[in-house]
């Protein structure tokens, strides 16, 4: 399995705060025949707060949010106030132009779709 | 983990720290083991999806706001009774990946349940609820008792 490394190689499926103060969206990954599907929690993030970048196969999640003044005072938090990122490095036979998301309700899906296989090349020697 | 080469075990030589060996192996291996799988099976053990919920309190209502992250709108329940608030819900196992090979599967599935304890009485027909950005925030109203009240004291 080395389709979709983890840039990270300690990925905690629990939320963990980073050096850099982000959390570990909890992410799902899946293979079909011509696709792989990356789900990603970041509850609380907007559509405009979500920043999806590629960058030499390297794929970096990230999910702003922003601290919202509390609804009175705070009794009891468990949230965590800080932002999300998760990086991956992809496969090379997935075709970064084809690179479809869609975030609902804190979750974000991302269809990453395999490229065309390379046909095998002839090659003709040349005198 | 490691290869470790195979060998014949001895069946007439009993030694009596056959076992201690045994229990090394079996710390060897919890050690190699990935912490986080550990953690995960421990999560589930403890009853499995824990959303995270914080509450709030101003002088007329209570909020109380729970991380939700792909659920369905339908699928949360929400119930109170002698102050105790419940949420509730079910996220189940989607379709689309009946026939995939999946890699990672860290998001929780299945039910959760949170109770908490409000910290003053509250309108229970007065209740509201929304779910916006994987967020539920539950607004309960404070009855007029529970309400502050600024009483004047008149000083002759």
């Amino acid at each position: 399995m080395n389709t979709l490394v983890e840039k990270q190689s300690q990925c905690a499926p629990v939320k963990r705060v980073e050096e850099n103060q982000y959390l570990m969206p909890a992410v799902n990954i899946a293979e079909t025949k011509d696709t792989y599907v990356i789900e990603a929690e970041m509850p609380g993030v907007t559509r405009d707060h979500l920043e999806i970048t590629l960058e030499d196969h390297t794929l970096t999640l990230t999910g702003h949010r922003e601290p919202a003044p509390p609804p009175g005072e705070a009794v009891y938090v468990e949230s965590k106030p800080a932002s999300f990122r998760r990086i991956f490095d992809l496969e090379p036979t997935i075709d970064a132009g084809k690179i479809t998301a869609q975030l609902e309700q804190g979750l974000l899906t991302l269809t990453l779709p395999k490229a065309e296989r390379v046909k095998p090349r002839k090659i003709v020697v040349t005198d | 983990m490691t290869l470790t080469r195979w060998t014949k075990p001895e069946v007439t030589g009993w030694s009596p720290f056959w076992h201690l060996s045994t229990l090394r192996d079996e710390i060897d291996r919890l050690f190699e083991t990935p912490l986080a799988e550990f953690t995960r099976g421990t999560q589930q053990f403890l009853g499995g999806w824990l959303p995270a919920v914080d509450l709030y309190e101003d002088k007329d209502s209570v909020v109380v706001k729970a991380e939700l992250p792909g659920m369905k709108k339908e699928d949360i329940e929400i119930s109170l009774h002698d102050g105790v608030l419940t949420l509730a819900g079910e996220r189940k196992q989607e379709q689309k990946f009946k026939d995939a090979e999946l890699y990672r599967t860290e998001r929780f599935l299945g039910r959760f349940q949170r109770t908490l304890s409000l910290p003053s009485p509250v309108e229970s027909d007065k209740v509201s609820a929304t779910y916006k950005d994987g967020i539920l925030t539950v607004t309960l109203p404070k009855t007029e008792e529970a309400k502050p009240k600024q009483i004047e004291v008149r000083v002759n």
